[in-house]
């Protein structure tokens, strides 16, 4: 049941009345236009006009340029959008799975004592700050992935060019590896309430059929909650494209492309937290922001994306109740 | 496919899925082990009270990044609770105004702003203008994260009072903006303020923001035009730091902030659980 | 005519709810046994034990013995996904799979199955004893959303009958249908019990009255009367089974 909140709309009433109510509901939409539209658009003013300086000069050449060298007033930030990139599709192929899996555990096969105990646990995990994971990274995961992860993938990969040693602690892949772990949760909390909300009936319509829970699963739940999982993939990359710290801390922040995963690399976020305030003059500065203005770009195609999917979800499931 | 493979395929995937909830909380159980093993022998009374002393000198804190830490979060609060509060009940009380409709869809795009950028808007409005790295700026820049969460918080908790309390209380001749604040946000209340706290635990571990708004400090705080210290990008400057003594210290000050952070999550969460 | 499933002392129930007591019951095959009784007597359950779908539920029990052709489905060598194969079933609510099309729908069943060879021909005889061939043989390929409510049961009819079950549970099945689309599953019905053995709970006597062989009345969570649909209704031997009958309550 929809609860309908009758609407008072100062435009929509047949008399014009000053009340304290009209005073009211004018207050709080003058809050709200301050609060979140005059934000949104004073962000987006001061991005643009913060890079304007490079914006003009180096204009869309900016994007597909891959040098970075502020002595000689060269910057191209295409090895930062390529590292960004990289590292955030890494992490949604380790971590959309594995969310899943995540996901259905905690709904269609823990007993309801061990889903009390690890949801809250797998949730905890998002509460973590991000310089902290990136501490663990830099002192246990980068060491990890040098001594134990690295060498068997060299070894047993090493004939693709993705695996090529010589490995490096700080790398694309540790950087994946960060970013995987922070958007586990988002990502598998999300499509937990999708495959809650899928009816018990077209589960059993399927067991009924003689399906095992593997197949009932895949065949039915799984295609059920699409909609929703894909809104919560679009989530979680939203959440490995914008974020800094952990990344900036075990990436190893080198503005080259390789194409080996073990190798260094640098995303947009972490080139801004890093060399912000090395940033001497206008045009260094510039560079920067603009940086800045093409992840917010991005991130927020990503995001408006994540929300119109998850609402034409919704609305799928209102046409079938 | 016969029966016995269809049966070891369900088997594997029940495997995988357990294996997969494993994967996700071994790195978790690392972390706190880590983070307590190495933190818990640095922390002193000295530690939490004292100012930072330079590398290999013994001795010192992090008292002036764990004041500064409270300073910044609690300037972001003041601007940003109060218009996000307010912003959150327009949500609720007028939902279906156009300006609800804009209002709400780009306080969901904002959520999604990545937090770098919240701290290239302050430095741009803030620390260009007022020519210096500040605690208002760190302040500026953590509020702009938090108003689109207490705004949603908000709405959301104003949302799940009874229309039957708020009609009660318009039928007995109330006025609507006295309706509003006396029914439905007194309702709400506990709701709003689970919220607010989460957003707190949430943002008082953000380090992003904060590196060249805020920027740092090796005093104690001195004004709020003047740059601060704060616990997660003191732990960002010695982690990355190459001297052994610092990188305990960042230990030790990791293990206060997760204290600090999930203290407060675990409580809310728990408290909301039994009575709200 | 023997009997297909014999129910030996079935006691079944969620936690400490106590929902199904001490049932014992033949049903005979290639007949229409229908199961009446007011709401919360256990109707639903009971028949959800007979596939072992009750078990699925959280905190869900069973005890007691289920034989199917003599042997007893509650044994620790059988399979429930083999048992539910052999028992089909067809819910309160059309339940089609909305991400698979029409034909993907019937043909899921035999594609677990291993049923491989022949798909389409499998797909259009389910359709056609379901008798929903015409309506639907030139949209295969669209979603089942677009189908009407008594088109969406009769496809789950031929999704059940794909599989080549022996006995088919029906629960309700036209709770949620138009007058019309209920005259037509119930002649579906009529038409089925020819090859399989039906099972059908409802909760409207004249139903049971038009469709079923043999009729069984619970109540409470205990079996009161069983015997052949004519005696049932026009000579209850138990004072429970008139009133309920009668219209005396539920």
């Amino acid at each position: 049941m929809k609860l309908r909140v009758p609407s008072f709309s100062i435009l929509n009433g047949k008399s014009w009345k000053f009340t304290h109510d009209t005073l009211f509901q004018i207050f709080l939409g003058v809050i709200s236009i301050i609060s979140v539209i005059v934000l949104a658009a004073l962000l987006l003013r001061e991005l643009i006009k913060g890079s304007w300086p490079a914006l003009s000069t180096f204009g869309l050449e900016f994007l597909f340029s891959t040098a970075w060298n502020p002595v000689t007033g060269e910057f191209g930030a295409l090895p930062f959008i390529y590292g960004t990139i990289v590292s955030s599709m890494l992490a949604l192929l380790i971590g959309v799975p594995l969310s899943l899996g995540i996901a259905v555990y905690l709904t269609e096969i823990a007993s309801s004592r061990v889903r009390a105990i690890l949801s809250p646990v797998v949730e905890l995990l998002a509460a973590i700050p991000s310089v902290i994971i990136g501490l663990w990274g830099i002192f246990v995961l980068a060491p990890f992935v040098r001594e134990h992860l690295a060498p068997p993938l060299m070894n047993y990969l090493g004939f693709l060019p993705l695996f090529k040693g010589p490995a490096y602690g700080y790398s694309v892949l540790t950087a994946g590896l960060v970013l995987a772990i922070m958007i586990i949760p988002i990502i598998s909390s999300v499509s937990r309430e999708a495959i809650l909300a899928v009816p018990s009936l077209q589960k059993e319509g399927a067991l009924a059929l003689g399906a095992t829970r593997f197949e009932t699963i895949i065949s039915v739940v799984l295609p059920y909650a699409k909609g929703a999982i894909f809104g919560a993939v679009m989530l979680g990359l939203g959440r490995a494209i914008g974020e800094t710290m952990a990344v900036t801390m075990v990436i190893g922040n080198n503005p080259q492309i390789f194409t080996s995963l073990l190798h260094p690399g640098y995303t947009m976020a972490a080139v801004i937290a890093n060399e912000f305030t090395e940033a001497t003059d206008d045009v260094y500065l510039a560079a920067l922001i603009e940086i800045g203005l093409v992840l917010f770009a991005i991130s927020m195609v990503v995001n408006i994306i994540a929300r119109v999917i998850t609402w034409k979800y919704l609305k799928l499931e209102e046409g079938l109740s | 496919m016969n029966m016995l493979s269809r049966k070891a395929m369900d088997r594997l995937f029940t495997f995988f899925c357990i294996a997969s909830t494993a994967l996700a909380i071994i790195p978790l159980g690392s972390m706190l082990y880590t983070i307590f093993v190495k933190g818990f022998s640095v922390i002193s009374i000295d530690f939490l009270t004292k100012l930072p002393t330079p590398a290999r000198e013994a001795g010192g804190g992090f008292g002036n990044a764990i004041q500064g830490s409270f300073i910044v979060v609690g300037i972001a609060s003041i601007i940003g609770i109060p218009l996000g509060i307010g912003a959150g009940m327009y949500l609720a009380e007028f939902p279906n105004s156009r300006l609800s409709r804009i209002v709400s869809f780009t306080a969901d795009v904002l959520t999604g702003v990545p937090s770098i950028i919240t701290g290239i808007f302050a430095y741009l409005l803030i620390v260009l203008r007022f020519g210096g790295f500040s605690a208002l700026a760190g302040g500026v820049a953590l509020a702009t994260m938090m108003i689109p969460f207490i705004v949603r918080t908000t709405e959301e908790a104003m949302k799940l009072v009874p229309a039957e309390l708020r009609e009660a209380s318009l039928a007995l001749g109330a006025p609507r903006w006295k309706t509003s604040l006396a029914v439905v946000l007194s309702t709400a209340r506990f709701g709003i303020i689970t919220g607010v706290l989460l957003t707190i635990a949430r943002i008082a571990g953000e380090t992003a923001p904060l590196l060249f708004t805020a920027f740092n400090n090796r005093f104690w705080f001195d004004g709020v035009m003047n740059p601060v210290a704060t616990l997660p990008v003191m732990i960002y400057t010695y982690a990355i730091s190459p001297f052994e003594d610092w990188h305990a210290q960042a230990w030790g000050s990791a293990l206060v902030l997760v204290a600090m952070i999930l203290v407060l999550n675990i409580g809310i969460k728990l408290a909301a659980g039994r009575r709200w | 005519m023997g009997n297909k499933i014999e129910v030996l002392d079935l006691n079944a129930g969620f936690g400490s709810t106590h929902v199904l007591k001490n049932i014992s019951i033949n049903i005979p095959k290639n007949r229409v046994t229908a199961i009446i009784g007011p709401s919360g007597c256990g109707k639903s359950t009971f028949v959800r034990c007979l596939n072992r779908i009750h078990e699925l539920v959280p905190s869900a029990w069973v005890n007691g013995r289920v034989l199917l052709d003599g042997k007893n489905i509650y044994d620790s060598d059988v399979d429930p996904v083999d048992i539910r194969r052999r028992v089909g079933m067809v819910f309160q609510k059309p339940n089609p799979f909305p991400a698979m099309s029409i034909y993907d729908n019937i043909a899921y069943g035999p594609k677990i199955h291993g049923m491989k060879a022949k798909l389409d021909e499998i797909v259009e005889d389910s359709l056609r004893k379901a008798a929903l061939w015409d309506e639907v043989k030139h949209r295969l390929k669209d979603s089942p959303l677009s189908l009407s409510g008594g088109q969406q049961q009769r496809l789950c009819i031929a999704r059940a009958l794909a599989v080549e079950p022996e006995v088919i549970l029906f629960d309700e099945p036209c709770s949620a249908l138009d007058p019309v689309a209920t005259a037509k599953i119930e002649d579906l019905i009529l038409e089925l019990k020819e090859n399989y053995t039906i099972v059908i709970v409802t909760h409207n006597m004249q139903q049971a009255a038009r469709i079923a062989d043999f009729t069984a009345f619970f109540l409470m969570g205990e079996l009161i009367e069983y015997g052949e649909t004519a005696q049932i209704f026009e000579n209850p031997r138990d004072k429970r089974t008139e009133d309920y009958i009668t219209g005396r309550f539920g």
